[in-house]
């Protein structure tokens, strides 16, 4: 039988595990109808060419992201929430990149233009999980939307993560507007912006590229693709031509590579010389991440674990274990640890009100009163 | 007199000097062209950008995230319809934040008919701009106003969409600009870039001083007592004329500038409708669905027992487009004629 997903990659090691039924079965090699040639470096070696602490903390983070995704599906799924969308199958590079962010308000600080697959950044930068269970229940006290906007909509301020949008891509378009000012304010803070693959056919993503490298113009802008091979149900390779999305950046000069996005150390390794560059280059970098999607786009097709992709955190976790720096037992506890914590934070989400139909006024209009601008004086 | 670019320029130059203006830009917006228009020509934060009015839209929004204040302009409002779900977006960014991030930006965009510009120069933008909520449209129809309310759109916390009427883009104004030579040609001289090689050229600024005009308050530019109009942009000043000629057929015409759509001065209409019992609403964009079509049903709704007559609605033509003939455009969008014409119907009719 044909696998179902031909052009997931799969790093070959798993395959040979059996751990993931992949294209590169043993059994049946696949004759994929329109293959990607394109073949990630493979760097999941036994070699992890990272401090112990800092392995540890990524495994953490990565697994605190999955019981918080797992979490929230399981919300929606019990009626807790309308619809999920998030990260599951991201997390590797997701908890690179947080890792990596410069923190905090206003331009000396990383502006984040991210999508809705980034909890996991979020985590790793220092986030509560709580937030997000509240804006799955759409509570009065969901601190990014007030109970506004869908899951995985982060929008935080204090940390300049800019509202998170459905609308695919328009974050890309925005990105050059914060990284223009910090090309003019000085320091190293730059810009940063992630969408994904399928988005990249829209406009935004060329408007990126003009506008983040016009000559003697070019802006601190870190200019992220997680490219997971899908567009809701629609295949990558049936409706872009290009084989690595990277590759659009070279003709705009830019630097650009195509990474493994499932390897939480490599993620972590190339993510860091790309930061390094835009920091004290203040010029644009263009960076593909091969990634997982485990949970399908959204519940809308129905948010159930596929088995046929590569799952980053059973991959990093074999790793970590051959290396003697965690046990199968230790995983286990903190994966049932994250998951009870997480069900208590739901718990008491499920608790708290709405918001009031009458805020509806509130913050349409910055420093004026939340009214009805048609109510009467007769109501 | 400055014209309505020039008041446009004396207040952008005026707002990157005192109200920290940081970034004017748009397709041929710097040097050496200064706007198709002429309106940015000689200012020191303007810039060209690329051919790409999402990209303009975009860059704005992310300026104004950052802490910049930028002023966009998108060359022709005909040309902003592909940037509308940005529009959507920044009218909803603080919303959807529940109040963390607003945008303070302006994007200003030429407007309407009268320079015969056929198709794709011709449109109107108000009928779709007030169904984009969290935006503060505005609208002048003179030189002094155009230069006070962008004063005030520079200053404010949230994204405001200034439409200019290309129309009267070259009509000198009746009042001077606080700090404007009063000779006439002075100001052009001072400011105007020459044509030619302008690569020496600076612009030499006379101290303008600011003009107070907030957003959201309508000018009554007429009192009367038995019609009131209502109208901004382009038509305005055919509403007043054609309110004089028919004073000399007996009809006392009230005649309101709106200059901000959004949010707009109810309370100057509905002191005026209920003196009148009459109302015209006349601007130039499509007439089904058009910004005019709501205050006619707000009219009604608070109004409806102060009525004479019914509340009017002057318009531009349901049609895709305005052709460039003279005669197509003068088909298309109201028309001096036009105006008096529906005016003097409306002061006639009796319950």
């Amino acid at each position: 039988m044909a696998p179902p997903f031909p052009w997931v990659y799969t790093p070959p090691a798993m395959a040979r595990e059996g751990k993931n039924p992949s294209p590169s079965s043993p059994t049946k090699p696949p004759k994929p109808s329109s293959p990607s040639k394109f073949k990630p470096k493979i760097t999941q070696s036994d070699d992890l060419p990272l401090e112990k602490d800092l392995l540890l903390r990524m495994h953490d983070v990565m697994v605190k992201a999955r019981c918080l995704e797992e979490r929230l599906i399981a919300m929606y799924k019990s009626g807790h929430g309308y619809f999920w969308i998030g990260g599951p199958g991201e997390e590797a590079f997701n908890t690179a990149l947080g890792l990596l962010i410069k923190k905090g308000e206003g331009p000396a600080y990383d502006y984040l233009h991210f999508h809705y697959r980034q909890s996991a950044t979020l985590l790793a930068m220092g986030e509560e999980p709580l937030g997000a269970i509240r804006q799955m229940k759409n509570t009065a006290t969901d601190p990014y939307s007030g109970g506004r906007n869908f899951a995985g909509h982060f929008a935080k301020k204090a940390w300049n993560v800019a509202p998170v949008s459905s609308p695919i891509e328009v974050q890309y378009s925005m990105a050059p507007g914060t990284a223009w000012v910090q090309k003019r304010f000085g320091g190293d803070g730059i810009s940063i912006v992630t969408g994904g693959d399928a988005g990249t056919a829209e406009g935004d993503f060329a408007t990126c590229l003009v506008w983040a490298s016009r000559p003697g113009k070019e802006v601190p802008l870190l200019i992220l693709v997680t490219n997971n091979r899908w567009g809701i149900s629609t295949p990558y390779t049936d409706v872009q031509g290009v084989e690595k999305i990277s590759d659009r950046g070279v003709a705009f000069g830019m630097r650009t590579k195509t990474i493994d996005g499932n390897d939480p150390i490599s993620a972590y390794l190339e993510l860091k010389e790309a930061f390094e560059y835009v920091r004290t280059e203040r010029k644009p970098y263009l960076v593909e991440a091969r990634v997982s999607r485990l949970y399908g786009h959204s519940s809308a097709s129905g948010a159930n674990f596929v088995t046929n992709e590569a799952d980053c955190i059973a991959q990093f976790e074999d790793r970590l274990i051959k290396k003697g720096l965690l046990t199968r037992q230790s995983a286990d506890a903190l994966r049932a640890k994250y998951a009870e914590e997480l069900a208590e934070l739901a718990r008491q989400a499920k608790e708290e009100p709405f918001p009031e139909g009458s805020t509806i006024w509130e913050h349409v209009f910055k420093g004026e009163p939340a009214r009805d601008p048609l109510a009467t004086e007769e109501g | 007199m400055a014209n309505m670019a020039q008041a446009v320029r004396l207040a952008l130059h005026y707002a990157e000097e005192h109200l920290g203006v940081t970034d004017i830009f748009g397709e041929d917006v710097g040097p050496p062209l200064g706007g198709v228009f002429t309106c940015t020509q000689g200012l020191k934060t303007t810039w060209n950008s690329p051919l790409d009015e999402r990209g303009i839209i975009g860059m704005a929004m992310g300026i104004a995230m950052a802490g910049g204040r930028p002023v966009a302009e998108i060359q022709f409002c005909d040309y902003i319809y592909n940037t509308i779900d940005l529009l959507k977006l920044a009218g909803n960014t603080l919303w959807s934040s529940n109040g963390q991030w607003n945008l303070p930006m302006v994007v200003m965009t030429p407007v309407g008919s009268g320079i015969r510009g056929s198709i794709y120069h011709s449109h109107s933008f108000d009928a779709s701009a007030t169904h984009i909520p969290g935006w503060k449209i505005v609208m002048p129809s003179t030189p002094l106003d155009a230069y006070g309310l962008l004063l005030s759109a520079c200053q404010e916390q949230n994204p405001v969409l200034f439409l200019i009427p290309k129309a009267l883009m070259r009509i000198k104004g009746e009042e001077l600009i606080p700090g404007e030579p009063s000779e006439d040609k002075a100001l052009s001289k001072l400011i105007d870039a020459p044509l030619g090689d302008r690569t020496q050229w600076k612009a030499q600024w006379p101290a303008v001083q600011p003009v107070s005009i907030p957003l959201g308050q309508a000018k009554t530019v007429r009192a009367g007592s038995q019609l009131t109009v209502v109208s901004y942009g382009r038509t305005l000043p055919m509403c007043l004329l054609a309110a004089n000629a028919l004073a000399s057929e007996g009809v006392d015409a009230e005649v309101i500038d709106l200059r901000t759509l959004w949010p707009y001065d109810w309370a100057t209409i509905k002191a005026s409708v209920a003196k009148t019992g009459r109302v015209l609403y006349v601007n130039e964009d499509t007439e089904v669905t058009n910004f005019g079509e709501h205050l006619i049903r707000r009219t009604t709704d608070e109004l409806f027992y102060k009525l004479l007559a019914p509340p009017k609605l002057l318009a531009g033509k349901f049609v895709p487009g305005i052709g460039l003939a003279d005669t197509l455009e003068a088909a298309s969008v109201p028309q001096q004629s036009d105006i008096h014409a529906a005016m003097k119907k409306l002061a006639a009719m009796e319950p």
